[in-house]
C-alpha cells in the first residue's frame, strides 16, 4: 500500500456538475470529493440518478455542453476543468482510457478493430502507421483473443458482444494510460462472459498498474473487483471507505439497506428487506439529507430534514455522510439458514400440474437471398419439457439466446410451437385457435421485463389496467372502476394515481402497473419475463416481495424466467437451467444450488459474483471459454460440449438424454452428470484474476 | 392525451412555428367569416376597375372593377376546401391500407404495397388533368386529384409507423390479454401513430393548395366567376403593367400560406424526432441500473 501515500493519479475536489435546460438547472453532482491512486481499483455504486455516471463523463471530460461544472479535477497534476481542447483530447487518448457499458455502440461498425484499435497511438504520433498492424495483433493477443492475426482484420460485427468488450479494454489499455474508466463495463454482457471480462480486466489492471475507477450498480462485481468503494446517492458520495469495511460494516444507512435488499446467491430465501420509496431524482431532491425519507435510522428526525450531513470520518479510511452514523446497524450477516424463511403454502404436486411442457419446439426459418428462400431452422426452443403446478414457481434460467423468452412466449401462444405438447388446466392448448385461444389467456398472462415498453403511453394507468376486462367484455360484471381500484391497491399503487400516464411513473411503479394488469382477469398463471431486471436495486427488492404475497394470496403459479440467478434462487420453488434451447438441469431449488450436477449450471454458478469481499479468491471459479454458440448452427451432440471442462469423445457424437439423476430431485442432460469434486488444491484455490 | 398536448405544447413553444400559426389562423378565420364581412366578390364597379391599393380597396380593384381583397378572402375559401378535401381522401383510404399492410405483412402488405406504387408512379398534374378532361373543370377535380396522389405518402407512413409498432411489448401485451387484430389494430397502434400522421396532414395540405392554385393559372381549374388565387395569378399577369398589385398581392398570401404550411410541418417534424423527451423525462443521466 505504499502507493497510497505518492501523488494520487486523480483527484477531484468539490466536483459539482448542473445541466441547464429549459428551467431552473438540474443539480446532478453536488461535491463529489475523490482519489485514485496508482494499482487501485476505486468501484463506484449507485442507483439511477445517482450521479456516478455524470461523475466519469466530467473526469473525462465528455460531458454535454449543457453542463456546468464547478470544483476541481486534476489528472496527474494537471487541472482539467479549464484545459482547453487540445489538452483534454490529448489527456483521453494518451492518460485516460474508457470502457462504457455497450461494446456494440463504441465500435465503429465500417472500420476493423484493428484499425479501431490503434488509431488514437497513430493520431498522438505515438506510433508509426506501419507498426500498426502488429501492434494491433499483440493487443488482441493481450486480452485473449484466440487467433489475434486473423481477428485484426474483421469488424465488429464478427466478434461476439464478450469479444468486443475485450476488444473495447484493448483499446483502452493501448496508450497505457495512468486511468481508465469503466462505466458498467459488464452489465451488457452474461453471467460467464462477465466472469471472463471481469477476470481480464483485473489481470489487465495488475499488470500495468493503472489506477481504475469501476463504475456499477452491481455490488456483487464490487465486492469482486474493487479495493476502495465510493457510494453515491442523490449527487453525492455518502460513503466511501476500503472493500472489506464498506460490506462488512457500512457506515451508511443507505449501504446497509442496499445490502439488506439484495437477493444473495449465499443467502437463504428469508423475506427481503426493501428500501421503502425511490431514488430521488436529480430535479427534486428532498431537503436537508437526500437520503432521509427513505431511511431507517433518520426515523423522521429533524437534523436530518433540516441539515445535509457532511461527509466525515467513520473509521480508518472510512468516511460516512450521516448525522447519526455511530447508530448505523449492522447488515445482518448471509441469512443462510437462518429459519426465516417465510411459511408458504406446500405445493401439492401429487394433483395434474396447472401447466404441462412436453418436448416444445420453437425452430424459426432462416430466409436468405432475394426469394426468401428457407435456407435453415433457427432452433430457439428445441425439445423443453417442464410442469408448474398450482401455487407453485418455477424459474427458468439461462444466458441470453437461450431460449428462455421463446418458451414462454410459446406457452402463451405469442410465437407458434413447430412442436411439442402444452396442456394447461387439463387440456391441450398447443394447437387452439385464435377463439379459444383467447378464453385459454383469461388465466394465464404475461408480465414483460421493460416496464417502459409494455404500457401504452397514450392511455392512463387505470385504462391500462381495465384494458384486459374490456377487451374480454368482463370490464362491468367484474365490478368496473371499484374492481381497477381493488387492483391498484392489491400492487401497493394508491387508486388515486389511476388518472395519471405512464411517463408519470417511475420504472418500480411501471412495473406494478404492468402486474396489476396481469391480474385482472384473476388468472392462474403468471408468466414472468425478466420482471425486475430492469430496476434499480432497491426497487428489485419492492416488486420481488410483492410477487410473493401475492402469490401467497391468489395461489398464483409463476413460470419466472430471468437470468439473475440470485433473484431465481429466492423466489424460485424449482429451477430449470436452459442452454441454447434445451433445459441441461432441472431440480428443487435448494438441490440444484447445493448439489448443480450439471457442469453449465456448475460455472454459471461459480461465475455470479457474490457481494461479499472475503470470498474474493476463496471461492472456486470456473471460468468458461468462448461464449453461447449461434443457435442456427449449434454444435454437434451435447452444445455444450465445445465449452465444457469435462467433455469427452461422446460428448461431441451423442445428445445426452434427459435423465434423473440417482439420489438428488434433479434432472439432468449430462453424459458425465457429477456433483463438483473438490479441487485437489481446494486449500489454495486457483486465484480469481 | 396529456402526451399529444404536451407535443403540441412544443410545436407552440417555436418560434418558427408561431409565426406560421398566426399566419394559418388568420387565414381560416377570414376565409370562414367571410359570408358575415362586409366584402363582396362579385360586386362590380367598372368604373374604378385595375386601380391600386387605397382606403376603399386595400389590395386594389381587378378588370371588372371588383375588390381583390375580398376575391384573395374568398380565394381562401376555395384554397382550404381544396386542402381539406384532398387530406380527407388520402387520409382515409392511405391510412387504412397503411395499417392493414404493417400490421398483418405477408402477402396482404405485398399486395396493397404494390397497389401503392402504381398510385405512386402517377404525376398529380397530369392526373388532374385527366380528370378534368372527363367530368370537366370543377372543384371536385382538383380535390380528386390530390386527394388521390396523396395516399400513397399516407399509406407508407402509416405502415412504418406500423411496422415500428408492431413489434413494441405494449401491442404485444395487448395480443397476450386476448385482444383481437381489430382491437390491437384501431385502439392500440393506430392511436399510438397520429403524431407522424399529422405531419403528413400539413405538407399535403401546401401541396394541395398549391396544386390548385396551378390548375387555375393553367385556365383549367374551378370555373369562373369563383375566386381563386390561381385563377388571380392568371389574369393578374396581364395586367403586370398597369396594376402590378392585382398579381404580387394573391402571389404574396398564397407564397405566404404555402410557406407557412412547410415551416409548420418541418417544425412538427423536428419536435416529434426528439420526443423521447418527453416519454422518458428522467433520462437526463446517463447511468441506466
Amino acid at each position: 500500500m505504499s502507493a497510497r501515500m505518492a501523488e494520487p493519479v486523480l483527484s477531484v475536489r468539490a466536483l459539482e456538475v448542473a445541466f441547464v435546460g429549459s428551467g431552473r438547472p438540474v443539480p446532478a453532482v453536488r461535491g463529489v470529493d475523490l482519489e485514485v491512486h496508482a494499482n487501485e481499483v476505486l468501484g463506484i455504486v449507485g442507483e439511477s440518478g445517482s450521479g456516478k455516471s455524470v461523475t466519469s463523463l466530467a473526469i473525462s471530460g465528455l460531458l454535454p455542453p449543457t453542463a456546468r461544472v464547478r470544483g476541481s479535477i486534476r489528472l496527474g497534476g494537471v487541472e482539467i476543468t479549464e484545459a482547453d481542447h487540445e489538452t483534454l483530447r490529448r489527456m483521453r487518448g494518451v492518460d485516460v482510457g474508457m470502457v462504457f457499458q455497450d461494446p456494440t455502440t463504441t465500435l465503429n461498425p465500417v472500420f476493423t478493430i484493428g484499425r479501431q484499435l490503434t488509431e488514437g497511438q497513430i493520431a498522438h504520433g505515438r506510433l508509426r502507421a506501419d507498426a500498426a498492424r502488429t501492434r494491433a495483433i499483440e493487443l488482441l493477443r493481450e486480452v485473449d483473443i484466440p487467433d489475434p492475426a486473423g481477428r485484426v482484420i474483421q469488424y465488429p460485427h464478427q466478434f461476439s458482444g464478450g469479444m468486443r468488450q475485450r476488444a473495447v479494454i484493448a483499446m483502452a489499455m493501448a496508450g497505457h494510460p495512468r486511468l481508465i474508466i469503466a462505466d458498467e463495463p459488464t452489465t451488457a454482457l452474461d453471467v460467464t462472459v462477465q466472469a471472463q471480462v471481469l477476470s481480464l480486466l483485473a489481470r489487465r489492471q495488475a499488470e500495468t498498474g493503472a489506477a481504475v475507477i469501476l463504475i456499477t450498480h452491481d455490488l456483487g462485481v464490487i465486492a469482486e473487483m474493487a479495493h476502495r468503494v465510493a457510494v453515491m446517492y442523490g449527487g453525492r458520495i455518502v460513503e466511501s471507505g476500503p472493500v472489506e469495511q464498506i460490506f462488512a460494516r457500512p457506515r451508511h444507512p443507505y449501504t446497509v439497506a442496499l445490502l439488506r435488499s439484495l437477493p444473495r446467491l449465499d443467502g437463504g430465501a428469508a423475506r427481503l428487506e426493501p428500501i421503502p420509496g425511490q431514488p430521488p431524482a436529480p430535479a427534486n431532491l428532498p431537503p436537508g439529507c437526500a437520503f432521509h425519507p427513505r431511511c431507517a435510522v433518520a426515523r423522521d428526525r429533524a437534523r436530518c430534514r433540516g441539515e445535509e450531513p457532511a461527509l466525515r470520518a467513520a473509521g480508518p479510511a472510512h468516511l460516512s455522510a450521516c448525522h447519526f452514523a455511530e447508530e448505523v446497524p449492522a447488515p445482518s450477516a448471509p441469512r443462510a439458514g437462518d429459519g426465516a424463511e417465510p411459511v408458504r403454502p406446500a405445493v401439492r404436486r401429487d394433483s395434474e400440474p396447472l401447466l404441462t411442457v412436453e418436448n416444445l419446439q420453437v425452430h424459426f426459418p432462416i430466409k436468405a437471398g432475394i426469394l426468401r428462400r428457407r435456407v435453415g431452422w433457427l432452433r430457439a426452443v428445441d425439445g423443453v419439457s417442464l410442469t408448474v403446478h398450482e401455487g407453485e414457481t418455477v424459474g427458468l434460467v439461462g444466458e441470453s439466446g437461450c431460449g428462455k423468452t421463446t418458451t414462454g412466449r410459446a406457452v402463451m401462444g405469442l410465437v407458434k410451437a413447430t412442436g411439442g405438447r402444452i396442456r394447461f388446466a387439463g387440456r391441450d392448448i398447443t394447437s387452439l385457435g385464435r377463439g379459444a385461444m383467447r378464453q385459454v389467456r383469461r388465466h394465464m398472462q404475461y408480465v414483460f421485463q421493460d416496464p417502459f415498453a409494455s404500457l401504452n403511453p397514450i392511455k392512463s394507468a387505470g385504462e391500462i389496467v381495465a384494458e384486459p376486462l374490456r377487451i374480454h367484455g368482463l370490464y362491468d360484471e367484474m365490478g368496473g372502476v371499484g374492481r381497477i381500484a381493488r387492483l391498484f391497491e392489491m400492487v401497493g399503487l394508491s387508486p388515486s394515481m389511476m388518472g395519471r400516464f405512464p411517463h408519470e411513473f417511475s420504472g418500480g411503479q411501471k412495473q406494478r402497473i404492468g402486474i396489476a394488469r396481469a391480474l385482472a382477469l384473476e388468472p392462474r398463471l403468471l408468466i414472468l419475463d425478466e420482471p425486475v431486471a430492469s430496476l434499480d436495486v432497491s426497487i428489485q427488492a419492492q416488486i420481488i416481495n410483492l410477487l410473493q404475497d401475492l402469490q401467497r394470496e391468489l395461489r398464483l403459479a409463476y413460470l419466472f424466467i430471468a437470468h439473475d440467478l440470485s433473484v431465481v434462487r429466492h423466489i424460485s420453488d424449482r429451477v430449470a437451467v436452459m442452454y441454447l434451447g434445451r433445459i441441461v438441469e432441472e431440480s428443487e431449488k435448494q438441490a440444484l444450488y447445493a448439489t448443480p450436477v450439471h457442469p453449465y449450471t456448475q460455472s454459471l454458478l461459480s461465475a455470479v459474483p457474490v457481494p461479499d469481499p472475503t470470498l474474493r479468491g476463496v471461492r472456486r471459479r470456473i471460468v468458461l471459454e468462448g461464449e453461447i454458440p449461434n443457435p442456427a448452427s449449434p454444435p454437434a451432440g451435447c452444445t455444450f460440449h465445445p465449452r465444457c471442462f469435462r467433455a469427452s469423445a461422446r460428448c461431441s457424437a451423442e445428445a445426452p438424454a434427459f435423465l434423473p439423476y440417482p439420489g438428488l430431485p434433479t434432472r439432468a442432460a449430462c453424459h458425465h452428470a457429477g456433483p463438483l469434486v473438490p479441487a485437489p488444491d481446494a486449500k489454495h484455490p486457483q486465484e480469481v484474476a | 392525451m396529456r402526451r399529444s398536448r404536451e407535443l403540441a405544447r412544443r410545436v407552440v413553444a417555436r418560434g418558427a412555428a408561431q409565426v406560421s400559426l398566426a399566419w394559418l389562423a388568420t387565414l381560416v378565420v377570414l376565409a370562414v367569416l367571410a359570408p358575415v364581412l362586409p366584402i363582396d366578390p362579385l360586386a362590380q364597379d367598372l368604373l374604378a376597375e385595375l386601380e391600386g391599393p387605397s382606403a376603399a380597396h386595400w389590395f386594389g380593384t381587378d378588370e371588372l372593377g371588383r375588390d381583390i381583397m375580398a376575391r384573395v378572402i374568398y380565394g381562401a375559401r376555395t384554397s382550404l376546401m381544396t386542402a381539406a378535401g384532398a387530406v380527407a381522401i388520402a387520409g382515409a383510404v392511405g391510412v387504412p391500407i397503411g395499417l392493414m399492410a404493417g400490421f398483418f405483412g405477408g402477402w396482404r402488405d405485398a399486395v396493397l404495397m404494390r397497389l401503392i406504387d402504381v398510385l405512386l408512379a402517377l404525376p398529380g398534374i397530369l392526373l388532374a388533368m385527366a380528370i378534368i378532361a372527363v367530368v370537366g373543370r370543377s372543384q371536385a377535380a382538383a380535390l380528386l386529384a390530390v386527394g388521390i396522389t396523396g395516399i400513397p405518402s399516407f399509406a407508407r407512413i402509416t405502415r412504418a409507423q406500423v411496422l415500428s409498432l408492431r413489434k413494441r411489448d405494449f401491442v404485444v401485451a395487448v395480443e397476450a390479454l386476448g385482444g383481437s387484430a381489430a382491437y390491437t389494430m384501431f385502439r392500440t397502434v393506430l392511436p399510438n401513430s397520429w403524431s407522424p400522421i399529422l405531419v403528413q396532414v400539413v405538407v399535403l395540405s401546401s401541396v394541395a393548395i398549391l396544386l390548385e392554385a396551378a390548375l387555375a393559372f393553367l385556365g383549367i381549374g374551378i370555373p369562373p366567376p369563383t375566386p381563386s388565387w390561381g385563377e388571380m395569378l392568371r389574369t393578374g399577369k396581364t395586367y403586370l403593367y398597369e396594376a402590378p398589385t392585382y398579381a404580387v398581392l394573391p402571389g404574396l398570401v398564397l407564397t405566404l400560406t404555402i410557406l407557412s404550411l412547410d415551416m409548420l410541418g418541418r417544425v412538427m417534424a423536428s419536435v416529434l424526432e426528439d420526443r423521447h423527451e418527453i416519454e422518458e423525462p428522467a433520462a437526463l443521466q446517463g447511468g441506466r441500473p
